[in-house]
């Protein structure tokens, strides 16, 4: 339970201490970094057989999880999919903590059971994070329905991608929303791609926005590769949420620059289409704006750059140094049928 | 006091609403229409439409909305119509409802409670008679629990809406209409996982669940044989003890079911009961069930689909006299070749 917050909140300050850090915009920029990092170094984790499974890498999408966790408040909740490292250390957990539970160690945010897709930590209002496509749509919409039910100042965001939005869930979550006005944000991150298929081989429409309109809903398509435009949308609808304005669905247009999953180099993309979008990576942008602005220096930057890296070597170092998620890990938090 | 089935749980809902502000309840034409069972009749009228609430047809979506109310402080109870309805989203309850708690460590729960009809009887046809218990069956972190009547309704709902867990209550259908006492208040309660003993007897254990518990009592008239008959009135966690207990003394176990030959609720059982109670057993595991084939439309063939008592009866008096398990009727007929 949410409710029973208060010691929770004790124990996980160091979550709370990393949200409230992307009020300062040099810290935002910090954080895109540690995303960017950390997903390369998983990356390269896996394919050098570190970690089993499968992963889903956030780079390229960084100003989304930024602008989304600066603007909401850690009360509020917040729905993702298997692609939600980036998001989660975005919100305020902690590198450890999401490491730790890719690599199936104690220390992991649900204690290793979970890995790379599931992450969930309350202290921030992270749901756990659904590996099916589309499945935390609906659940954010009854987050909502809790708040505005028991009368709390809260409101809930789903965040997906574009494919999405072709499944049912979204169709249905995004109709039950607008007929009980719940104070709901649904935020598609337009990646163009699917899976491993382009946006326009597998959907009806280019611009995700568009389908707000069968669900009389307001919507807006905004630069995902822009922080400050995301959390200025993202706060546009907030406000409209907590206000009784109902639900919003914000688009924000970005790219994958991995494939799908860790198996996938993304061969099929057209070529030249990843170096268009390099030249507007959202991390350069938002350094250039803050140089721009006078808050940061190239000589700063560059070593802001340097001790991240470091900082994510000792990480990695420290988490595979610490014990593997016991087995007792899986008997916990689950009914029992009783089988014996 | 005596009511109908779909009045006590009528009267569940209500008392768990009373007592408990989070209690919301949702599905389609359950508020203004009183549900199409009429078992949310008045519901409306006493707690208002922010906590009763009708729903698109949407089923994953109103499923999932539970989800996630139910995680963030509420512990909603939905209304899937026919159970065949909860194909569209089963999704949220088999892979997100159920493993919600397990995939947050804890933190968040996902005390929901999905009520369904179930079962034939009624002439709705192949898409709107199944049971589909097992569908729920191999799912880690569900429950799920089968009334047989008014006052095992009444008190499991109440159980249900109560659970931690997400718990499903698939509802016989065919007994909204049927009336029996009804024990109303805390002491009517039924805790999850508990089975019950109708009937005393020492050469037979008959289990039967929701429907099939009436049929296995009535199937116990006249004979030559006594019958220990169980309602097991929960599937998941069902109670193994007072299973393995009876069969211990009885030395014979029949599951009487409402489910197809194969993989029906039953195969669980007598697997359990074989191996745990093996030197016990005298005879063969009997599975009593319905043939491999949809539930079929006209009233002459549904009734024949269903296992009825007089056939349990003679299905048992041959295991009893034999030991030995005699073949279901549509063998004999020879409808198979």
């Amino acid at each position: 339970m949410v409710g029973k917050g208060g010691l929770l909140v004790m124990i996980k300050s160091q979550q709370l201490q990393r949200r409230e850090s992307l009020n300062d915009p040099v810290s935002r920029w910090d954080r895109m970094l540690e995303i960017r990092y950390f997903e390369d170094r998983i990356k390269e984790l896996f394919a050098e057989g570190l970690v089993h499974g499968t992963t889903h890498t956030y780079q390229g999408q960084e100003a989304i999880a930024i602008g989304i966790a600066m603007t909401l408040r850690p009360t509020d909740n917040v729905c993702c999919t298997y692609r939600s490292h980036g998001i989660a250390l975005a919100l305020g957990m902690t590198t450890d903590s999401v490491l730790g539970e890719i690599m199936g160690r104690a220390i992991g945010s649900i204690g290793g059971v979970g890995g790379s897709m599931h992450l969930s930590d309350a202290s921030i209002g992270l749901l756990p994070t659904s590996a099916i496509v589309g499945g935390g749509i609906p659940v954010a919409a009854g987050a909502a329905l809790s708040a505005q039910v028991l009368g709390e100042d809260r409101c809930a965001v789903a965040v997906f991608g574009d494919g999405a939005s072709n499944i049912g869930a979204f169709h249905e979550g995004l109709n039950l929303a607008s007929v009980w006005k719940l104070p709901v944000v649904f935020i598609c991150e337009n990646n163009v791609y699917g899976e491993y298929s382009r946006i326009n081989l597998t959907t009806s429409v280019e611009d995700i926005s568009i389908r707000a309109e069968s669900y009389s809903m307001p919507t807006e398509i905004i630069d995902g590769q822009s922080v400050d435009k995301v959390a200025q949308g993202v706060a546009r609808a907030v406000e409209r949420a907590r206000s009784g304005g109902g639900p919003t669905l914000l688009e924000c247009k970005t790219y994958r620059y991995s494939g799908h999953s860790r198996a996938d180099a993304g061969l099929y993309r057209p070529a030249g289409e990843l170096e268009e979008w390099l030249k507007r990576d959202p991390i350069d942008l938002y350094e250039a704006q803050l140089i721009e602005a006078g808050l940061l220096s190239k000589e700063r930057a560059q070593t802001i750059r340097q001790e991240i890296q470091e900082r994510i070597a000792q990480l990695v170092e420290r988490v595979m140094a610490s014990p593997l998620a016991d087995v007792s890990a899986m008997f916990r938090n689950i009914s029992i049928g009783g089988g014996q | 006091m005596k009511l109908r089935m779909r009045q006590a749980i009528a009267h569940a809902l209500a008392d768990e609403m009373r007592q408990d502000a989070r209690v919301i309840i949702m599905g389609e034409d359950i508020a203004a229409a009183g549900g199409p069972f009429k078992t949310s009749e008045g519901l409306l009228e006493e707690f208002g439409p922010n906590r009763v609430r009708d729903t698109p047809i949407s089923e994953m979506g109103f499923l999932g909305a539970a989800v996630g109310a139910a995680a963030t402080g509420l512990r909603p109870v939905v209304e899937i119509m026919f159970v065949e309805f909860l194909g569209v989203a089963l999704d949220q309850l088999v892979t997100e409802a159920a493993k919600f708690r397990y995939l947050s460590g804890g933190a968040y729960g996902a005390p929901l409670v999905v009520r369904a009809s179930v079962g034939s009887g009624l002439g709705f046809g192949a898409q709107h008679s199944q049971t589909l218990e097992t569908w729920l069956y191999a799912t880690p972190g569900l429950k799920l629990v089968v009334p047989s009547g008014a006052r095992t309704a009444y008190g499991l709902v109440r159980a249900a809406i109560r659970d931690e867990n997400p718990v499903a209550v698939f509802e016989p259908r065919v007994l909204y209409a049927e009336r029996e006492e009804v024990v109303l208040g805390e002491s009517g309660i039924i805790p999850i996982g508990t089975g019950e003993i109708l009937n005393k007897g020492n050469d037979v254990t008959i289990v039967g669940l929701g429907q099939t518990v009436g049929t296995a009592l009535a199937a116990t008239q006249s004979t030559t044989w006594t019958a220990d008959v169980i309602d097991l009135r929960s599937l998941i966690p069902w109670d193994r003890e007072m299973v393995c207990e009876s069969v211990a003394r009885t030395g014979r176990l029949v599951l009487v079911e409402e489910s197809p030959f194969s993989g029906g609720w039953g195969t669980e059982i007598a697997s359990y009961v074989a191996s745990e109670c093996f030197s016990e057993l005298k005879a063969p595991v009997l599975r009593i069930t319905c043939p491999d084939v949809p539930v079929p439309y006209p009233p002459h063939l549904e009734k024949r689909f269903l296992p009825s008592s007089e056939y349990v009866r003679e299905q048992i008096d041959v295991l009893v006299s034999t030991n030995k398990r005699d073949q279901p009727w549509w063998v004999k007929g020879g409808y198979l070749s």
